[in-house]
């Protein structure tokens, strides 16, 4: 066993890799930025000497051992070195959600005690000092951007370039102290904490130590044989796990290169000029990009639309089949090929993913023909189940097994069980130590063997292996009559329709189950464009009768592919009604990872919920939304409450078994 | 004589930059601005206001050195200013935006802020044609300020994209680059939110804001939004039918009777 050796040899902490990765990759890209139009990049070993310089500007402002150092930002080097460089001093790295407002802020600044704070502009940096009094502990403020922050008072303020600067002149007197700080980290330290959003309740600080994050880019890396060529781009939010692991557990144990964009709304063309090797985004991300190639298609001349129908119909058959290893026949590949040259090459150029080997969606359920897609343009993309309890990874799927609708097989020293009521229950060196300060929920969440439930409920495929995931367990109920009841199962098919991106489906002790729709903003308004019809506003547009109409047609499409798993059928939709504004983490109703927040929505919306249950057809409503700069307003609105048809079960009808 | 004024927000505002003396300006018969007199200090927000008509443009015009006065004098950091050519203003540091937009419709965001830049380009035509020497050196260095000020604004992602191609509240933006390209001492600004929703309105004070505060340049703009106008200058001239009937802080301005009745009526008796 070479890597645990290599881990006995002194690599249990991210500074110890960051030594290591300077003097073996000391000349290769760590870092890039695009900044000023121009990527801009960092060896290694330049890397090191940035992270060193800021870790002893942090000794000079006083940062100590088991300080919290909370990081507020988009994407940028500047960010990752700042968790870095808290590490060597000892200290724990938290990185909150950039867009969080300042509630939420000074509830997590002030659970975990940070005193220093690195934010990423005079944005969170207003955000901080208005959280003021509400997070005593908060002493000093480092900003990356100085733009705008002349006249703040800087008596408990420093632009980080400046820390920087002061720590190289203090190398002398500090040097030693630091050396000795970085030298006293172990493989049981805490590396990172991160707030999960949670889905209910006050976020929790889910504690992960060195050996947490490095066993698991340890693991991971080899399973998908991740070199230090490898180019990512650094877009997820940062204070989320998945980016965590990628951008500094994988990075720092390979070496690879993490790029950073210019900014959110540069991203796909900064990812097409970067055209990373090790992709990863959330499914909604996949589904946007090949909504707008649909509609750019719609537009393209006839010859072009043709041609694209013509080889994405071979795509579709061949595609995945080369991709999987699977014998193909000699004219198909030809075939497959001239459509590479003409179609599948472009295309993927021109989305950034000309070059990618090892691409991961996960998060929510990818819809099959999204899924197909990319992978029958012959990108490999695959999906996972993970969460930030388990340093992200518990299932993935390896190489030639990819498949829509399962998760995959066990990580890579991830064992797994299933509970009696389908909860899945997972045991890894990636599962975390602790919620901070929680020892409560530390403890119904892990047990004294290191068993973490993970609120999901699924099971084994039998002939393959391969975990599959069906809905969160508590969320799983009976219906009124017995009938079982799994919401996100059915919001999930529902969702796959470009036209709907939110679904919420009621129906938990009901003798039917109704559904909320909230249908998507850029496919639905193109559709609307098309066919000439006017709207005003977001609200009218999901009134519109014909919107309805169609709607209608998904969820009977939806019902009636219900009806084939006797297990489930109960779940047909029998009335919905479509939502007059968008479900909003500003507004509670989602998280910031965009998972919809059931009991939250089942309270603001009563109203509404009672009307789909007493049979009436529209129901008048009120409710309060809040803006972006934290303002509340109000928006009124009658909707309209559509029947469904529903299906009888397919399989002769079994009574359920009681 | 050197005065300096601290504003509330810690912004300093100088000397008097731009000294407007009884100007009057006729068209023929009409006579557009009528013995008109106030200054313009270094590093101030001066908004001039009006109602439709009251020769708000003209005065811009003026001040530009677009239209030249038939009375009155014109002095510039302590000179007097004759009449000039465009090019003579652009390198005296005037730079401006128009209130329907002028931009290159078929360039790209960045050519388009790049010709602001034009008058800091020396190389002779034949270098720049075969892209050689003091040409590319030049080149590289205002693309450079260019990127700053792209960056400053936040329109990355529409660098490589037509004009013509952008919403208006975005060409504005464009077209504010362009003009601080130039690198300007007096920067005039005519209607920057003319026909923009609250949303955008917001985005561009906050820009003005920060330009002011950032490069510290002088802004001069014409504005109908009296909400925006108030929020943004430090000082405030009023017109009505070519004369000025007012000239302050916001809060003067505000209580000053005949600008009331300028903009409201006033009561028959």
């Amino acid at each position: 066993m070479q890597n645990a050796e290599a881990a006995q040899a002194g690599l249990q902490s991210i500074p110890a890799l960051l030594a290591r990765n300077a003097e073996r990759f000391g000349d290769r890209p760590a870092y890039r930025e695009k900044e000023f139009g121009i990527w801009q990049s960092w060896t290694w070993a330049e890397a090191a000497t940035e992270i060193r310089d800021l870790a002893l500007g942090f000794l000079v402002l006083g940062l100590n051992r088991g300080d919290h150092v909370a990081i507020i930002g988009r994407n940028r080097p500047a960010h990752y070195w700042a968790m870095v460089a808290a590490q060597m001093c000892g200290a724990v790295p938290v990185p909150l959600y950039q867009d969080a407002v300042a509630e939420e802020m000074a509830y997590v600044l002030d659970h975990c005690g940070a005193r220093f704070v690195v934010c990423g502009d005079q944005e969170q940096v207003d955000k901080v000092l208005e959280v003021g009094d509400r997070a005593p502990s908060v002493q000093h403020l480092v900003y990356t951007d100085k733009r705008g922050m002349r006249k703040y008072d800087h008596a408990r303020m420093n632009a980080l370039a400046d820390v920087q600067a002061e720590g190289r002149a203090a190398q002398q007197r500090l040097g030693h102290e630091l050396d000795e700080r970085i030298a006293e980290l172990g493989y049981d330290d805490t590396c990172v904490m991160l707030y999960t959003s949670g889905t209910t309740g006050k976020p929790k600080g889910v504690v992960l130590s060195n050996r947490n994050i490095i066993e698991t880019g340890k693991n991971t890396a080899s399973f998908d044989q991740l070199t230090a060529r490898e180019e990512v781009l650094a877009y997820l939010p940062m204070a989320w796990v998945g980016d965590f692991i990628f951008s500094v557990g994988q990075a720092y144990w390979a070496g690879f290169t993490v790029n950073c964009p210019e900014g959110a709304h540069t991203m796909m063309t900064d990812l097409r000029e970067i055209g990373p090797t090790y992709f990863f985004a959330p499914p909604r991300v996949f589904e946007g990009q090949l909504t707008s190639v649909m509609i750019r298609m719609e537009d393209a001349s006839r010859i072009k639309r043709r041609l694209f129908k013509h080889y994405m119909e071979i795509a579709r058959r061949i595609g995945p089949a080369l991709l999987d290893g699977k014998p193909v026949g000699a004219l198909d590949r030809l075939r497959y090929m001239l459509g590479n040259l003409l179609v599948y090459g472009p295309l993927k150029n021109t989305l950034g993913y000309s070059r990618i080997r090892v691409g991961y969606t996960a998060g929510e359920a990818i819809g099959p023909e999204i899924f197909d897609f990319y992978r029958s343009l012959g990108i490999n993309l695959k999906q996972l189940y993970g969460q930030t309890e388990a340093s992200v990874f518990i299932t993935q799927q390896p190489d030639g097994q990819v498949r829509s609708d399962t998760v995959g097989v066990p990580s890579p020293g991830v064992e797994l069980k299933i509970a009696e009521n389908g909860e899945v229950f997972y045991r890894s060196p990636g599962t975390f130590v602790e919620y901070y300060n929680n020892p409560d929920s530390t403890a119904s969440t892990k047990d004294a063997e290191g068993w973490v439930a993970t609120g999901d409920a699924g099971f084994f495929e039998e002939e393959s292996g391969h975990l599959r995931i069906i809905d969160r367990a508590k969320d799983v109920g009976r219906m009124a009559d017995g009938r079982m009841f799994a919401p996100k199962y059915v919001e999930n098919k529902l969702k796959f329709y470009p036209n709907i991106l939110e679904a919420v489906v009621f129906g938990a002790g009901r003798d039917m189950c109704t559904a909320f729709v909230n249908i998507d903003l850029t496919a639905v308004g193109n559709w609307a464009e098309r066919n000439n019809i006017a709207y005003a506003s977001y609200q009218e547009l999901a009134g519109h009768p014909q919107v309805y109409a169609t709607i209608k047609e998904h969820v009977e499409a939806v019902n009636e592919s219900v009806a084939q798993d006797p297990m489930l059928s109960g779940c047909q939709i029998s009335r919905f009604l479509v939502l007059h504004k968008e479900l909003d983490p500003d507004d509670g109703e989602m998280t910031r990872t965009r998972k919809v927040r059931r009991n939250i929505i089942a309270e603001k919306y009563a109203d509404l919920i009672e009307a789909l249950y007493d049979g009436r057809d529209t129901v008048s409503t009120r409710t309060e939304v809040t803006y972006e700069d934290g303002r509340k307003g109000e928006i009124r609105a009658t909707l309209k409450i559509e029947d469904a048809r529903t299906f009888p079960t397919r399989t002769m009808q079994k009574v359920a078994a009681e | 004589m050197t005065q300096t004024t601290i504003t509330p927000d810690g912004r300093q505002i100088g000397d008097v930059l731009m000294d407007l003396r009884n100007i009057t300006l006729r068209f023929g018969g009409v006579t557009a601005i009528k013995d008109i007199s106030f200054d313009i200090r270094e590093g101030e927000i001066r908004a001039i206001i009006g109602p439709n008509g009251a020769g708000k443009s003209s005065m811009l015009n003026v001040i530009s050195g677009f239209y030249v006065p038939q009375e009155g004098e014109i002095w510039f950091k302590g000179y007097r200013r004759g009449p000039m050519k465009p090019y003579e203003v652009a390198r005296l540091g005037i730079a401006r935006t128009f209130q329907n937009i002028a931009l290159f419709d078929g360039m790209s965001v960045l050519d388009n802020i790049m010709t602001g830049r034009l008058n800091m380009m020396k190389a002779p035509i034949w270098s720049q044609a075969l892209w050689w020497g003091r040409a590319e050196r030049e080149e590289v260095e205002n693309r450079e300020q260019v990127e700053k000020i792209i960056d400053f604004l936040e329109i990355q992602n529409i660098r490589k994209t037509p004009v013509g191609r952008l919403p208006y509240g975005l060409k504005k933006r464009v077209e504010l680059a362009r003009a601080l390209a130039a690198e300007p001492k007096i920067l005039l600004l005519d209607e920057p939110m003319a026909g923009m929703n609250v949303e955008e309105k917001e985005d561009m004070c906050r820009f003005i804001l920060d330009v002011n505060d950032e490069f510290g340049t002088t802004i001069a703009l014409i504005e109908h939004d009296m909400g925006v106008v108030m929020d943004l200058s430090d000082r405030v001239v009023v017109m009505d039918y070519g004369r000025k009937i007012g000239d302050g802080t916001p809060d003067e301005v505000r209580n000053n009777p005949e600008v009331i009745s300028a903009y409201l009526g006033v009561a028959h008796e």
